[in-house]
């Protein structure tokens, strides 16, 4: 966190000086480790087994937090009594298709409920729900959850208030991880068990009425082929602890980049629509009534689906979409199956996907697999690459690693490439919504240089020509463009027409019957009243006032501080925060109060907005009829959620199982001890490359070839793929080369000298870097092996004023199957000293790898 | 002893204004590093991996007015923290080498990532402004030592004159450039661009008796923490510059951070010197004198 998000990290340290305990769990020691109280080195791609042993810990000593988790999670629920266990199906869960590679989660669902809504399996879902007919589909939901989650079908669920049923999700989660223990977590970790029990002891303790704990976690936990189910652990952790809608509490997304929270929120996701609304699928003759059928729960906030789905029809498509035309419902464009960014690097290599619009991204050395993104961009008709400089994505025909090894050559290459500058944060208006779903709005202060101009402009008047384009067209394909609100003021005193930003935020905000700006999503009607482009934004322009502008100090208001900027959903600060108070609504601790029932006025009050109906009594229960948020009871505090409750265990929502377990990555140099299965058995695999081979793993054949774990990460110094930093000389001065980092025992072994060059390879690359040899690598002892892990910063490239090679050219395509992210974190690689080769000499190198690891299209492949 | 003219505050002026750089809380991002070269239009100077852990800086000088130390230790528990190897620390400060292999056998000492953020002193008796013959080096009125670049002439007496090898002069250019604490910055009523831009405060500006007092506060609070090696460095007025209104709060000795352990102002012996050439003049001339008396008589 100190390493990448440093800003942020001063409450880190403000909360250190407060008495705070920092563990730093990291196979690095990094900046943060410096800070923190404990650095616990574990080897990477080993983090379930390692929250899974917290689990275990906090279940077999009974350290959970009893009332919390009885009123507030679904630990008392029955589950189906066809439900298995990873621990019963030797490492998968009941429902696994091996051919097609995904589960049915029919088997995973609540006993006594009506069959329910799968979630990866959308088709099967739909055909359930509506009779409808099956289609193809692949595209994972985990993003479709970002507000709340998965649909549960109708019926109540039974429980057992004593949690002692052997079918209840405590006693399901108590065997799951029965055998997490500490030796387990030192034999799959390769972390002590005295050095384990510390954190045991740190997170029990600080954790309960009095005291709380807050998981931080970046993509450290979120790029593998189980990134998402890392995630749920943490989850599931932070739940029995009572963590969750608790100040000081919670898991906390760190986000990579400024408004990478606000990307999903208004997405730039292909499964998605504004406000985690999932965006419809190609299935014949649905509807508006049938699309919220399958896809809305019947209690929680969720319930209310159509109203934020016909509210955006409405901001869109404004007096065109009407009640009889379903709102243009049919304009949507709809998905036939996972349309990820991997997946589109491969349409383009099938000659597929024609054209490519990169807007602030660099995935010729940014993403991984480099070379298959070069080679998809060499088979297109035209680029257009918006970006501050000259980056690699807007080059590579010229100067890209293929033509110096002759694998492609500037003369053959068709695409037809544009560049266009883009203006930086300070020379445009506009928001950030960071990790904490706080918006904060940015002032202009300079023109942009130059023809820079704004995404906002590009997007405006790319938008205001093309419909211009098609005015005269009476093509029915076109309607939707033509139709479409496209009608936003441009600032006055701008030459180039620059739009005004506040006004797409007030679009966003949505606005009544009358134009009269909305101040709270529970307004949005289902009816077509209300427009609105984003319901979960629903009260940033409430009153006609920017609030993301507010930025009164926090010395002159309460801690929460609400009115700096504006959090949603309607500015709460906590989510969930109903379960800061106990049941009865008293606030579980006075030092730990948030919100509280303030019975004398009837209401719920507090340091923060409420996260709950401010009128409905902690006792209240509604009638069975009841839909949507009157469904909920007075105590269920989890109101995104099909049933109120945090969920201990995800009986939908989740493609991979709903528990986590550990499965090794893609490529380790170790078998998974603790089942047979080896590695997560739906993991999202790309159509076989000659460029994206995988590496034989544990006790195979050739996995001697790649002996060391390799992790990919960022410095403070620069930023992702160097676009914005490796041009900046004060940047690229305090980071000037590409290094790799290795420990002196690794060093020694391998003969590296400390500044000298490595050469890293993998079955997709070859690389060269400085060596920093360093004790801040710490080699493990996993299995009684000694696991050496090697450091790659992959900030580099070809191009700018500091240039290196980029650490993506080793990373192969296997993603987790719920968000589509590739495994950057933990691969396995060999290090060597001295420089690479050159020029065709480099494709050798990798080929004769490949060769002596045995490796071909079928290696790693298998379930 | 030095022409530095009457302790700020005193006259109606601002009180002496300083820094306190807490390296306890410092996280290494380097922002003071680039604040300060961006407030201040100074160049970019060198793609050079040192090799000096994440430290590519390398040094302060005429490019380089804030400069963030990385210092990997590794320390067995209780062992005795006084007897610092200078150039064992220097060695691992050093381009050479890298760490040696540890033995796997012995018990895994604490590895320790020492950050801190270096800058001039802004002594109490400066040397550089004592021995500047243009004026171009002047006391201001919150107390800090600043170079007026258009009144230098690229003599660089006060180069070696400076205790800590901060000045320095600009290649290609001659003059001689330092940290100003932002003169212009302070002049309108903000602070200097590098603690304006530490995320943790670890770069803390302020008057320099608010900032002693906070200081020592901090030494207490971690030494009640059971950090005992917390200590202060160019705090105290006692010290051989008479107090540096630039101090800091390090965890280690000061000859682990690239900093000297007893730094005197250079210029604090010319006194006596002038006084024994003196001295040794008059009785050169009361010599030349008698000896021509002597003569007439």
């Amino acid at each position: 966190m100190a390493e990448c998000h440093p800003v942020g990290f001063q409450w880190v340290m403000e909360a250190k000086a407060r008495g705070a305990k920092v563990v730093h769990v990291d196979p690095r020691f990094t900046r943060t480790s410096a800070l923190a109280d404990l650095h616990v080195p574990l080897r990477a791609g080993s983090d379930i087994a390692f929250l899974g042993g917290l689990i275990h810990h906090v279940l077999a000593r009974g350290k959970y937090f009893r009332e919390y988790v009885l009123a507030y999670t679904n630990a008392a629920v029955i589950l189906n009594e066809d439900f298995r266990d990873t621990e019963d199906l030797a490492g998968v869960f009941s429902g696994l298709d091996r051919e097609g590679r995904s589960y049915d989660n029919a088997s995973w669902q609540y006993a006594g409920m009506e069959v329910q809504a799968a979630s990866g399996e959308r088709d099967k879902e739909y055909d359930r729900r509506t009779g409808g007919e099956r289609s193809v589909s692949e595209s994972g939901r985990g993003e479709a959850h970002g507000s709340g989650g998965a649909p549960l079908g109708g019926g109540e669920p039974r429980r057992d208030e004593t949690l002692t049923d052997p079918r209840c999700v405590f006693q399901v989660l108590r065997r799951h991880y029965a055998r997490y223990t500490p030796e387990l977590v030192e034999e799959v970790c390769g972390v002590p068990p005295e050095l384990f029990r510390q954190i045991c002891d740190l997170v029990t303790e600080n954790s309960g009425r009095d005291r709380t704990t807050a998981f931080a976690y970046a993509v450290g936990w979120t790029q593998h082929t189980v990134g998402v189910q890392y995630i749920r652990a943490a989850s599931i952790l932070q739940t029995l602890l009572g963590n969750i809608g608790r100040p000081g509490g919670g898991i906390l997304a760190l986000r990579g980049h400024a408004s990478i929270q606000g990307s999903t929120d208004i997405p730039t996701l292909f499964n998605l629509l504004p406000g985690y609304i999932p965006m419809p699928h190609a299935h014949r003759g649905e509807d508006l009534d049938t699309f919220v059928a399958a896809e809305a729960p019947r209690k929680g906030y969720w319930g209310h689906m159509r109203a934020y789905l016909v509210s955006l029809l409405k901001a869109y498509w404004g007096d065109a979409a009407t009640e009889e035309n379903d709102f243009c419902f049919d304009y949507l464009p709809r998905l036939t199956g996972s349309h990820s960014t991997y997946e589109t690097v491969h349409a383009q290599l099938d000659g597929v996907c024609k054209g490519y619009l990169l807007i602030g991204e660099n995935p010729a050395v940014g993403s991984a697999g480099a070379k298959l993104q070069r080679l998809g961009m060499a088979r297109l008709d035209w680029l257009v690459v918006r970006d501050f400089s000259l980056i690699e994505s807007a080059t590579w025909w010229q100067d890209g690693p293929e033509i110096a090894t002759g694998e492609l050559r500037t003369e053959d290459i068709g695409t037809e490439v544009f560049f266009l500058p883009a203006a930086a944060h300070t020379e445009k208006d506009g928001s950030f919504t960071n990790t904490q779903r706080m918006l904060q709005w940015h002032h202009q202060a300079v023109e942009p240089p130059g023809d820079a101009r704004s995404d906002l402009w590009f997007t405006y008047h790319l938008g205001r020509l093309v419909k211009a384009k098609l005015a005269a067209s009476d093509t029915e394909r076109d309607r939707p463009v033509r139709d479409l609100t496209w009608d936003y003021p441009t600032k006055d005193g701008t030459a180039y027409g620059e739009p005004d930003a506040e006004a797409v935020l007030a679009e966003i905000n949505g606005r009544d019957a009358h134009g009269r700006p909305l101040s709270s999503y529970e307004q949005l009607a289902p009816d077509g009243s209300t427009s609105c482009g984003c319901w979960i934004y629903c009260g940033v322009h409430a009153d006609g006032v920017n609030q993301a502008a507010r930025r009164r100090p926090g010395r002159e208001q309460n801690w929460v501080a609400g009115e700096w900027g504006w959090a949603w959903p309607a500015n709460r600060r906590i989510l969930y925060n109903r379960a800061s108070a106990d049941p009865d609504g008293r606030p579980w601790s006075a030092r730990k109060a948030l919100v509280w029932w303030d019975a004398e006025r009837g209401t719920w009050t507090g340091h923060d907005v409420p996260d709950f109906r401010a009128g409905t009594p902690p006792g209240h229960r509604p009638p069975p009829d009841a839909t949507g948020a009157d469904a909920l009871t007075g105590s269920d505090a989890f109101i995104m959620q099909a049933d109120g409750k945090a969920w201990l265990y995800a009986p939908a929502g989740v493609v991979d199982g709903p528990l986590p377990t550990h499965y090794e990555p893609q490529e380790s140099p170790f078998t998974n001890p603790l089942h047979p299965q080896q590695r997560n058995p739906v993991r999202h695999l790309l159509p076989p490359h000659p460029d994206d081979r995988f590496h034989p793993v544990g006790r195979e054949r050739g996995a001697d070839v790649f002996p060391y774990v390799a992790t990919t990460y960022r410095l403070t110094e620069h930023h992702t793929a160097g676009g914005m930093s490796r041009w900046l000389p004060y940047l690229a001065e305090l980071q000037p080369e590409f290094f790799c980092e290795v420990s002196p025992e690794l060093a020694a072994e391998r003969g590296l000298e400390h500044t000298g060059w490595a050469t890293v390879v993998t079955a997709r690359g070859v690389i060269e870097a400085r060596v920093l040899v360093t004790d801040r690598m710490v080699p493990l002892t996993v299995q009684g092996r000694r696991v050496h892990q090697v450091g790659l910063p992959y900030h580099w490239g070809p191009n700018g004023y500091t240039t290196g090679d980029a650490a993506n050219e080793l990373l192969h395509l296997s993603l987790d199957p719920n968000t589509h992210i590739q495994e950057t974190k933990a691969f396995t690689c060999d290090i060597r000293p001295g420089r690479r080769p050159r020029g065709p000499a480099a494709a050798a190198l990798v080929a004769d790898c490949r060769r002596r690891a045995g490796i071909d299209e079928h290696t790693g492949r298998e379930p | 002893m030095t022409a530095s003219g009457p302790p700020p505050g005193t006259d109606g002026s601002p009180p002496r204004m300083g820094f306190f750089t807490d390296t306890s809380v410092c996280i290494g991002c380097k922002a003071c590093e680039v604040a300060c070269k961006e407030w201040n239009a100074i160049p970019e100077d060198g793609l050079l991996l040192t090799g000096m852990s994440y430290d590519n800086t390398g040094h302060l000088g005429a490019d380089t007015w804030r400069h963030v130390a990385f210092v990997e230790q590794r320390r067995t528990p209780g062992a005795d923290p006084g007897g610092v190897d200078v150039f064992r620390a220097a060695a691992h400060l050093g381009a050479a080498g890298g760490p040696a292999p540890a033995d796997a056998q012995t018990a895994p000492a604490e590895l320790r990532w020492l950050m801190s953020s270096d800058v001039c002193k802004h002594c109490t008796h400066a040397a550089c402004l004592d021995v500047c013959p243009t004026g171009s080096l002047f006391r201001t009125e919150f107390g800090t030592v600043v170079v007026q670049e258009d009144i230098c002439n690229g003599c660089g007496y006060c180069v070696p004159a400076c205790p800590y090898g901060v000045i320095d002069q600009r290649r290609g250019d001659g003059r001689a450039w330092k940290c100003t604490l932002c003169y212009d910055r302070l002049g309108a009523g903000a602070e200097p661009a590098c603690a304006k831009a530490c995320p943790t405060d670890s770069i803390q500006f302020g008057a320099l008796d608010d900032l002693r007092e906070r200081a020592a506060v901090r030494v207490a609070q971690l030494h009640a923490d059971g950090v005992t090696d917390a200590r202060l460095y160019g705090e105290s007025p006692q010290d051989g510059v008479g107090g540096a209104g630039a101090f800091f709060l390090l965890l280690d000795e000061p000859e682990v951070y690239g900093l000297p352990p007893d730094p005197v102002v250079t210029t604090r012996d010319l006194p006596a010197m002038w006084r024994c050439a003196a001295a040794a003049a008059a009785t050169l001339a009361a010599g030349a004198a008698a000896a021509f008396l002597g003569r007439r008589r």
